[in-house]
C-alpha cells in the first residue's frame, strides 16, 4: 500500500515516504538498521546527496536516528511517528482535497458518511 | 577541484567556448547539459588537459591540466564518447592490466566487480565485442581507476535500456566518495535522478551551476490544466500542462530536467539572473588548497 505517492513530489520525499511504508509494513523493523545512504543510492539509482537528504528529514522528524560510525536506525517508535506524521498530513491536506471535492460534485454529507461506513465495513 | 575563470577555446576562428566561469568540488555527480555543438566536450577535453584554453584560465588540484604532469594525469580520468582508443584487438581485461598501473589507486576488485555486473566478457576481444558491451567496458575501467576527477563524455550512449538502469546503480555504487564527477549528455532521462548538481552550457556562459535542493527552491514544475499567468514555459503532457514557473512560497516539486532544459534555452537571461552565483563569493578568491 502506498500511502503517499506522487510523482510531483521532490525525489528526496518520495524515498522519504516508501521507507516510511516500509517501516509501517515491517520491513524495516524498529530499532533496527536501514541501508547505507550509498546502498539505498546504489538501489535506487539515486544520487547519494538525494538520499541524505531523505535521510535528515527522517531525522529531523525522529523517525529514523543515526548511531555514528554504525549507520542509520529506525527509531524505537518508528511506527508510531510515522502513522503521527500520516495523519497530520491527512488531517492537513488530503481531507482539505476531498472536503473540495464532495463540494464540486454536490455530495450530501449524510451520503458521504453512509458510504464510508460501507467502505470501512469492506475493509 | 576544478575552478575556470573567464576560459574562452577557439578552433581556428571558430568560437566554441567563450568566457566560461565555474567551479566543481569534489564528492559530487554534476551533469553537463547543453545543446549539440555548445563545447561539451570541448570543456571536457579543456579539465582533461587534452585541449589548451584560448583565453582565461582553468585549474585542477591547482595544476595547469595542459602541463600534464603524471601528477596530474595520475588523478583524472576521461572517458570520451567514441572509443576508437579501446576497439583494439584486445580484451579490457588486457587494457586494464596494461593502463591500471598509471592510476596509483586502480582497483582491480572493484573493476572485475563492475564487469561482472554488466555482464561483460573481460576476455573476449574488444573488437569482437558489440558496441554498448565495449562501453561497458570502458565504463568498468574508468571507474576502477578511482581517480578524484572522472570526467565521462555521453557514458549512457550506446547502451541498451537495462543497462542505462545498471549505469545508474553501479556510478552511484562504485564512486568514490570524494571524486568530482563531471558526466555530459544530451538524454537526461538517463540520468534523472543521478546527477545534482545540474550544469547548463551554453557557448556563451554557463546559464546555470546549481543543486536540485536550489532550483527546487527557485522554481516550481507542476502539472495543470491549464497554462497559469505565472508559468514562464509550459509543454503539453497527457496530463496537461508541465508548467514551470518561479516559487514563490508554491512549496517543493520534483525538478523536471527535460522542462527544466527546455525552460532555460527559451529563458537564458532570465535563469542565469536567477541562479547566478552570490557575487561575494565569486569575487572572494578560495584560501583552502586544492
Amino acid at each position: 500500500m502506498m500511502m503517499n505517492f506522487d510523482e510531483h513530489k521532490p525525489i528526496y520525499l518520495q524515498i522519504s515516504d516508501s521507507i516510511c511504508e516500509k517501516i509501517l509494513n515491517d520491513e524495516y523493523a524498529e530499532d533496527e538498521r536501514i541501508p547505507s545512504i550509498r546502498e539505498m543510492g546504489a538501489q535506487l539509482g539515486v544520487n547519494p546527496n538525494t538520499v541524505m537528504r531523505s535521510y535528515d528529514y527522517l531525522k529531523s522528524l525522529d523517525i529514523i536516528y543515526d548511531r555514528r560510525g554504525v549507520g542509520f536506525f529506525a527509531s524505537p517508535d518508528a511506527k508510531k511517528r510515522v502513522k503521527g506524521m500520516y495523519k497530520k498530513e491527512f488531517m492537513e491536506t488530503e481531507l482539505l482535497a476531498i472536503a473540495k471535492k464532495i463540494a464540486l460534485l454536490e455530495i450530501g454529507l449524510d451520503e458521504f458518511i453512509e458510504k464510508l461506513k460501507t467502505v470501512k465495513n469492506i475493509e | 577541484m576544478v575552478k575556470m575563470q573567464l576560459l574562452s577555446f577557439r578552433y581556428g576562428k571558430k568560437e566554441v567556448l567563450n568566457d566560461i566561469s565555474m567551479r566543481l568540488e569534489p564528492g559530487k555527480i554534476y551533469g553537463l547539459l547543453g545543446e549539440n555543438g555548445v563545447g561539451k566536450t570541448t570543456l571536457l577535453k579543456v579539465i582533461a588537459g587534452l585541449q589548451k584554453p584560448w583565453n582565461g584560465s582553468c585549474s585542477v588540484f591547482g595544476e595547469d591540466p595542459f602541463n600534464r604532469a603524471p601528477s596530474f594525469l595520475s588523478r583524472v580520468y576521461y572517458l570520451p564518447e567514441e572509443l576508437e582508443y579501446i576497439q583494439n584487438d584486445y580484451s579490457i581485461r588486457f587494457f586494464a592490466k596494461v593502463n591500471g598501473p598509471f592510476y596509483p589507486n586502480f582497483d582491480n576488485e572493484k573493476f572485475e566487480a563492475i564487469l561482472k555486473e554488466f555482464a561483460v566478457e573481460g576476455d573476449k576481444k574488444l573488437t569482437s565485442l558489440s558496441h554498448g558491451q565495449a562501453k561497458k567496458g570502458a565504463i568498468a575501467f574508468a571507474l576502477a581507476t578511482n581517480a578524484d576527477l572522472l570526467l565521462m563524455d555521453e557514458p549512457s550512449n550506446g547502451l541498451d535500456i537495462p543497462s542505462k538502469t545498471l549505469f545508474r546503480r553501479i556510478i552511484v555504487e562504485y564512486v568514490s566518495d570524494n571524486t568530482c564527477t563531471l558526466i555530459s549528455t544530451h538524454q537526461v532521462r538517463d540520468l534523472e535522478n543521478l546527477i545534482d548538481p545540474i550544469i547548463i552550457l551554453d557557448n556563451k556562459a554557463v546559464l546555470m551551476n546549481a543543486s536540485l535542493e536550489e532550483i527546487s527552491e527557485k522554481l516550481y514544475f507542476g502539472l495543470h490544466a491549464s497554462i497559469p499567468a505565472n508559468a514562464f514555459y509550459s509543454e503539453p503532457v497527457p496530463g496537461g500542462y508541465l508548467c514551470v514557473m518561479e516559487n514563490d512560497d508554491l512549496g517543493e516539486s520534483k525538478v523536471n530536467l527535460e522542462a527544466l532544459f527546455n525552460a532555460t534555452m527559451q529563458h537564458k537571461k532570465r535563469m542565469q539572473e536567477l541562479f547566478a552565483p552570490n557575487a561575494a563569493e565569486v569575487s572572494t578568491p578560495s584560501l583552502r588548497p586544492e
